[in-house]
Order: C-alpha cells, then structure tokens, then sequence
C-alpha cells in the first residue's frame, strides 16, 4: 500500500527535476562527480541516502526494486529501503537480480550479470577517489580538471613498496573512458571487472557528499594498475559452504569462539538459486 | 481549448515515465523513445514538450529558438514550468530547430572544473531514424546511427570534452539524445 501523505517515491516534484538533470550531465561525462543538492531523508547518513535519491528520482511504479546490502536481501538496510520504497511508491520489489529493473546497492555488484533495461544505482560513501590523498575539494577538483592522477598512481606504488602488491581490496580506483578516475564505491575489486562493459546503467549517489555519478551501458572502464603489477581481482581460496560455488566473492563468517570459520557466498540470492537448482540469480521472490 | 492546457494530469507519474525514456535515451545514444502526457501548443512536438516538463523548472534558464519562441510557447511554459527565458549564453536549456539554434556554439558548454554547468539542446527534427551518421562511444555497444542534424558542429563539440552541450532530439512523440561523449562519423 502506498503512503498517500507522500508525493510518488516520497521526494518532491521540484527535488526529482534537480536530481534528473544531475543525472543525464553524470551519463554525459561519465566518471565526473555531479554536484547535486542532496536532500534530507528519513534516514542517517552512510544509510545509503544517496542511492536512495537516486532511486526515487529513477523508479516509475511498473518498477521491480531489488536491493542488496553487501550482496544480502535480508539485511536491515536492504530490508528498511525496500519497505521504504513499497510505502511510498508502491512499487513491487523482489529478490531476484535477473528479475529486478532497478537495483538499489551497498558494496557489492550482483553476481549474475546485469541486462539492457536494469539500472544498478549504488550507495557511496566518499565519492572522491582523490579525497584520502588530499583533502581540500579545491585540490581535487582542480586534479580532475588538469587530469592530474599521478599522485594516485603515488599510492598504489606505495602500496607495492610496502605489502610487495596493490594492498587495496576494496575501493580500488578505476579510470573511466581515458579520463576521469572513478571510486567505484567500496565494492571489492573483485567486482571490478563487472563495472566495465557492462549493458546495464549504473548510478552512483553520494547523499552526505552530495555528488552524482554515472557509467553508461559498455563503458570503458579500467581499473589502475602497472605493466608489472596488473590488477588482479582477488577472492578467498575457498568454495561457498553453502552452494559450492568456486567463483563467486565469499564472506568469511566466524561460527563458534574458537577460530572456526566457514566462506558463504555474499550474494544471497545468487547463493539460493545455487541451492534451489535454478539457474544463477533467478531466484525466489 | 484553453491555450494554457496540455500539461501532466498525473505529474508525478508521467514525469517518471518521460524522465525513464530520457535516462535511457542520454545512457543509450542512438535509441529512440516514445514518449507522451503533454500536449503543448504549435509548433512544439509532444516530445520536447514533454522533456520541457520534465526538466525544466524556475532554476533553469531557458533559450527558445526561431519559431519556438512565440506567445503560445513562452506562455505555455511559463504556466506549467516558471522556466525563466534567457539568452543563448546563459540557456541551461535551449529548444528549437537546428537551423534556429545555429551557431551552437553560442551555447554554454561548460567549465573545466565543473563540465556539468553546460545546456542541453532540444532539438525539434522534422525526421527522427535509425539511420545517417555513425555513433560510437559509451552507451553504444559496437556501433548505431542516428539521422543527425548535421555533423561537423558535433564533431567539434566532441573534441571539447570533457566539455560540451548535449543534445535531445525530438520529433512528434519519440525522443533520442546524443551525450557529447559520442564519436560522429559520416557513413
């Protein structure tokens, strides 16, 4: 049911235009952060305010909203903006990633891939790559303007200095069609692979820092790396306990007090539809 | 029938829809979309009328162009948007023919520290098809065409980027868009 105090998808008509235009400048400079006015919502920051934003200006009411939370349907954040979104667009929602148009993300990208007509839209935290290296606005924004990366290429030599690899898991910075280097929310790098070529639109909402970005459908993206230390997307050396899976990225959870562990996959419904028998991410509703 | 009809009935909605078709149309350059829920007065199509309503509000800074720019249009608007009318330099949007909104690059195409601050032209085309100039770039998975107004002037405006205008194409009730990332090429 739809909570009729609310306008459609709870945002107001004036806040959706901003939001809108914001959006068709992020898809027409693909990897460059789009000031937008980020509103208030009825939720905390790092919530995913942004992707909710987002979502609210994107959803039309013969939407299927899915939403995952570090690859899990279950989760309280996933759960509260899935029923956010029932409430005030009345929307129907489901669990399965071939059978969702919009896809609302914290963290993860699904692992069964994506199609024409869906939109991954995700929750960011820090939208500035750039941002742990220098922390003055000014300063990055003029490094993207002069294309000015090296400083980034700086820290993942450090990286290799010290750890003898690139140490970071998660985060991992990429360049966007030869120009603007993009941080793909904290998804794993294991997920960075799926960022490029991809035939979905993938949105990207930054709701405390206010900042829209976007990647069109089969962008270049490429993630940053040296001739001599590629990138190399990692997961742990374990099959799912649950599905079996060998190639899909696994959360490590800790069963007892004394150090026992199992690896699960971190996509639940691509781990359900495993179980079931049912090809990957059809999943049930 | 009053000159001031022809707006959303259901606002909230039928802009949800349109702006889903301009979504995938600017992520997808090269599609053309259908579009409705506005009938706005001579001599602009459904489709850019329907974008203007989307789009545009009393924050943006409108540019009408050529035979656009009469008192049925600015009135229109005016009603159902509050979109103030500006000079082509200061347009966040500009509407109209190709040939009235010549030269484009009259246009703000925006800065190099904010590429974002740039118009968007609505372009009325008497002939929206899958067809002419060839389109490569992102969003375009290999190749696509599109009958383009002309191609000199884009490819110009894609050697700026990251800056540029970018453009909305519209012809009865289909729309298609060409972001300035997209490569043009005469077939």
């Amino acid at each position: 049911m739809t909570v009729q105090d609310y306008n459609f998808a709870y945002l107001d008509e004036q806040t959706k235009r901003m939001i809108r235009r914001a959006l068709l400048k992020a898809l027409a400079v693909p990897g460059y952060q789009v000031p937008f006015a980020s509103r208030e919502m009825p939720m905390p920051y790092g919530w995913g305010t942004g992707g909710v934003q987002v979502t609210a200006a994107c959803l039309t009411p013969d939407d299927r909203l899915k939403v995952i939370d570090q690859g899990a349907d279950d989760t309280t954040n996933a759960v509260s903006i899935r029923r956010f979104f029932q409430r005030t667009a009345g929307v129907e929602t489901t669990q399965s990633t071939t059978g969702a148009t919009v896809i609302q993300t914290r963290h993860r990208i699904p692992e069964a891939p994506l199609s024409e007509g869906q939109i991954l839209v995700y929750q960011v935290p820090i939208p500035e790559p750039l941002r742990f290296l220098e922390p003055r606005e000014t300063e990055t924004r003029r490094m993207h303007e002069l294309e000015e990366y090296g400083l980034m290429h700086v820290k993942l030599y450090e990286d290799i200095a010290r750890h003898g690899e690139i140490a970071t898991a998660y985060a991992y910075p990429v360049k966007v069609e030869d120009r603007y280097v993009m941080d793909p929310s904290p998804i794993p790098k294991f997920d960075n692979p799926k960022l490029a070529d991809n035939p979905a639109i993938q949105l990207f909402g930054a709701g405390r820092e206010a900042r829209i970005y976007a990647l069109p459908p089969y962008s270049r993206v490429v993630s940053l790396d040296f001739e001599d230390h590629p990138f190399t997307p990692s997961r742990a050396e374990h099959a799912c306990a649950l599905c079996g899976a060998t190639d899909s990225y696994l959360d490590e959870v800790i069963t007892d007090d004394r150090g026992s562990r199992m690896f699960s996959c971190s996509d639940t419904d691509f781990c359900a539809s495993r179980q079931a028998g049912r090809p990957d991410g059809e999943g049930g509703a | 029938m009053n000159q001031l009809a022809g707006g959303f009935h259901d606002p909230a909605i039928q802009s949800a829809h349109a702006f889903r078709a301009l979504l995938e149309a600017m992520a997808r350059p090269g599609r053309i979309h259908r579009v409705g829920g506005a009938l706005p007065p001579a001599p602009l199509s459904v489709a850019a009328g329907v974008t203007v309503l989307t789009l545009a509000d009393a924050t943006t800074p409108l540019h009408l162009a050529g035979a656009a720019d009469c008192a049925a249009v600015r009135d229109w608007i005016a009603f159902h948007t509050g979109a103030p009318l500006a000079g082509p330099d200061q347009a966040q949007f500009a509407l109209g023919t190709w040939q009235a909104l010549e030269p484009v690059d009259r246009f703000p195409v925006g800065d190099p520290a904010y590429p974002d601050r740039s118009a968007t032209l609505i372009v009325e085309m008497a002939r929206l098809d899958q067809d002419g100039p060839r389109l490569t770039g992102p969003g375009i998975h290999k190749t696509a065409r599109l009958s383009l107004p002309e191609t000199d002037a884009l490819r110009a405006n894609r050697a700026l980027f990251p800056l540029g205008f970018d453009l909305i194409l519209t012809c009865g009730d289909r729309l298609a868009a060409l972001p300035r990332t997209t490569r043009v090429e005469e077939s």
